[in-house]
């Protein structure tokens, strides 16, 4: 089908684009930054997303003496030819004309079109030609603005590096992020570790329009496991948790401690302490003996001995004395919940954990760093050992953790376990899914690192520049991405996907998107049931 | 059937004038007419007529003080359809070699004495398929946007679309003219019917 001619490519460049001069039949307003067009050029198609919408005139003039445009007569002349439209197209990959290259498939952009080349809306095949088919039972995203070809997320190459999920608070992070999970899970690419702060991805999660929605347990209940840290919480919202999650005191390192630096207000005296006390009491029970030293006189004591100023002291015990507040914090936890979590992962079960009413940064910040900590060394360890005796890698582990400007910012990002998965990506098969509103507080090493980025509308100046650091073109996105709808609207770009795009992300919350989304784990339970079956009769 | 509508008394590459026959009579302002110069056919628009005496020095004197009506002067004074003349300038705007339409300059002016005809609107309709003969016309000098204006009206009136023939001319003329809205907005405005 020949689509609908738009006009020709004018001038341009590589680097900044080309501007397309529209035809008189087209109107500008029915033109959106975002969508695909093609060009014809001589010898190959290029495929580009227009990025900008101009108004242009013949004659300046025109401008200081408008002609009379209410004659629908008088302006139907001159639409087009004094006046016109000019887009501005980002061109971003190639489809060869001789067969070889349609075997290769769509390449990368390494020159623009010729002078006067027909620019055409892209058509449905056009797109899934860059695409590529997105067969029954894979994963998608969304489809891109005003075309239904579904666009093709591949879990598998996701799962490579670190990601991002980006957005201001309101567009949709939360959803989009949860659809990820979800293709990760369906195809089985890697297993989850989610550090849910507003328990969104375990049971069940709140739409915009305030209903409930289910989320991954209820998709996939065989393959997904709810670790909560508030057992009140749960029980209370009525979702059946496998584990309750404790942390004894003595688990509790000075990293944790240092790392919270910010959020408690500790000074930085306070910190280099801690490591002080740690030697002084024993690494597992320096936080215990640290908080049953009673009155000040007891302080100022200890603050002689390790030779600390004492207000120093003072200000370090109120701060960690609030730590108390925490009811998941126990002197010493019965289970051990790094043991547990492993062994789900090891199963190939993604692991939730709810934070139920603990939504305060101290106690996201705290926990998350110190199982990771924990869970990253002991990945650390099989994989080498998987190296070195040539055995079988662990199962590559993703975490997601919320509001990631706290851990990965500028200051943090050097020292905390969130920084180092970042910047190794995945030489130990661990990597990040980062959820964040506030990108710009992301320290630059860490952005440049991750390998896709998903983002929702971002308004802020910073934020943009800094979502786009790195990607060839930025300047014509900057616009795509601060004109994206607040709902339902993604700009997706980096390792998973041949080229940017937007997207208009797949429904959820229906009953049709739930069955279409928990194929997996529906298959999955037949099979099991039936070799039951097999076993049950097999004798 | 063809009119035969006057005689060319002064001719250019260019453009021609020619002497009507008949008094009074020219072909419409903007009209197309023909000229046959061996076996080319060249077009032209009537860009200006005028009557006047036959002899430049003397001037027609009023006569018609005791008349009731106009006509009773001319009829009352059967010498003057003698002693006048209505002659009339055409612009070349292309001409028609071997069946073809060209419209860009014949490579010979039309002679002396050639006889004028009037385009029939089958005619017109077929020489305005194609609008490049408003280059031609664009630089015909004085009174030129007048004269695109009411060529494009006539050619619009022998046209089966007229609507969207003005629409493809003003777009055409959009482009010639896109370093001259004013005069562009000008011609426009003429168009409207």
């Amino acid at each position: 089908m020949q689509e609908r001619k738009l006009g020709m490519v004018v001038a341009g460049s590589l680097t900044g684009g080309v501007d397309v001069r529209l035809d008189g039949e087209v109107s500008v307003e029915d033109i959106a930054v975002g969508r695909y067009v093609t060009i014809g050029g001589r010898k190959r198609r290029f495929f580009g997303m227009i990025t900008d919408v101009s108004l242009d005139a013949s004659d300046p003039r025109m401008m200081a003496s408008p002609p009379d445009v209410t004659d629908p007569f008088i302006a139907e002349v001159i639409a087009g030819t004094s006046t016109f439209g000019r887009l501005h197209v980002l061109p971003l990959m190639t489809i060869g004309g001789d067969a070889e290259s349609l075997l290769e498939g769509p390449q990368p952009v390494k020159t623009v079109p010729a002078h006067f080349s027909a620019v055409h809306d892209a058509g449905e095949e056009d797109v899934s030609q860059v695409f590529g088919q997105v067969e029954e039972r894979q994963f998608y995203i969304g489809t891109p603005l005003d075309m239904e070809t579904k666009v093709r997320l591949d879990p598998a190459e996701l799962v490579k590096r670190s990601n991002g999920v980006f957005g201001k608070s309101g567009t949709g992070k939360t959803f989009l992020a949860r659809l990820v999970l979800i293709g990760i899970i369906q195809e089985n690419a890697a297993v989850n570790l989610i550090f849910d702060m507003h328990s969104e991805y375990g049971w069940q999660g709140t739409s915009e329009g305030g209903g409930t929605v289910k989320s991954l347990k209820q998709l996939f209940p065989s393959s997904v496991a709810v670790f909560a840290l508030d057992a009140e919480s749960a029980r209370r919202r009525k979702v059946s948790v496998d584990s309750i999650v404790e942390i004894g005191y003595d688990e509790i390192e000075p990293e944790d401690i240092a790392m919270l630096r910010e959020t408690l207000g500790l000074t930085e005296a306070a910190v280099q302490a801690t490591y002080r006390l740690a030697r002084r009491f024993g690494d597992r029970a320096w936080l215990q003996g640290f908080l049953a030293i009673d009155g000040r006189e007891g302080l100022n004591a200890l603050a002689d001995e390790l030779g600390e100023h004492e207000a120093t002291m003072a200000a370090l015990y109120r701060r960690l004395d609030s730590l108390r507040r925490l009811k998941f914090l126990v002197p010493h936890a019965r289970d051990n919940a790094i043991q547990s979590i492993l062994g789900y992962l090891d199963r190939g079960i993604h692991v939730v954990l709810e934070f139920g009413r603990y939504t305060d940064l101290a106690a996201y910040m705290l926990v998350a760093n110190l199982l990771t900590r924990r869970i990253h060394e002991k990945y650390r360890e099989r994989m080498e050992r998987a190296t070195a005796e040539d055995g079988a890698k662990p199962r590559p582990l993703v975490i997601t953790i919320e509001e990631a400007h706290k851990f990965l910012s500028r200051e943090l990002a050097g020292q905390t376990i969130f920084g180092t998965i970042a910047r190794e990506m995945r030489k130990y098969n661990v990597s990040l899914m980062v959820i964040d509103q506030r990108p710009s507080g992301i320290d630059e090493e860490v952005m440049s690192q991750m390998g896709t980025k998903i983002t929702c509308l971002l308004d802020n100046e910073r934020d943009i520049e800094s979502v786009l650091t790195g990607v060839s073109g930025k300047g014509e996105l900057k616009g795509v991405l601060a004109k994206l709808d607040s709902r339902q609207q993604a700009l997706i770009f980096g390792h998973a996907v041949p080229m940017p795009v937007v997207v208009r992300t797949r429904d959820y919350g229906t009953n049709e998107s739930y069955k279409e989304l928990g194929f997996r784990d529906a298959l999955e339970a037949k099979r099991m049931a039936e070799e039951e079956a097999r076993d049950l009769f097999a004798d | 059937m063809t009119i035969k509508i006057g005689e060319i008394i002064e001719a250019a590459t260019g453009g021609f004038t020619a002497q009507c026959y008949e008094l009074h009579s020219p072909p419409p302002f903007g009209g197309l007419v023909r000229v046959s110069e061996g076996d080319i056919d060249i077009y032209a628009a009537v860009a200006d007529a005028a009557t006047t005496s036959i002899e430049p020095g003397r001037r027609p004197i009023a006569r018609g003080g005791g008349e009731e009506a106009e006509g009773d002067v001319f009829s009352a004074n059967p010498q003057l359809e003698k002693l006048l003349r209505t002659d009339f300038r055409a612009v070349v705007v292309g001409h028609k070699d071997g069946g073809n339409i060209r419209q860009y300059l014949p490579p010979r002016p039309a002679r002396i004495h050639s006889f004028v005809y009037i385009c029939e609107p089958e005619q017109t309709a077929e020489f305005t398929r194609s609008l490049d003969y408003l280059g031609l016309l664009v630089n015909a000098g004085e009174r030129s946007d007048e004269l695109i204006a009411a060529s494009l009206r006539g050619a619009a009136a022998a046209n089966r679309e007229p609507r969207e023939f003005l629409v493809s001319a003003g777009k055409e003329l959009a482009v010639l003219l896109s370093d001259d809205t004013h005069r562009l907005n000008s011609i426009l405005r003429r168009l409207k019917v």
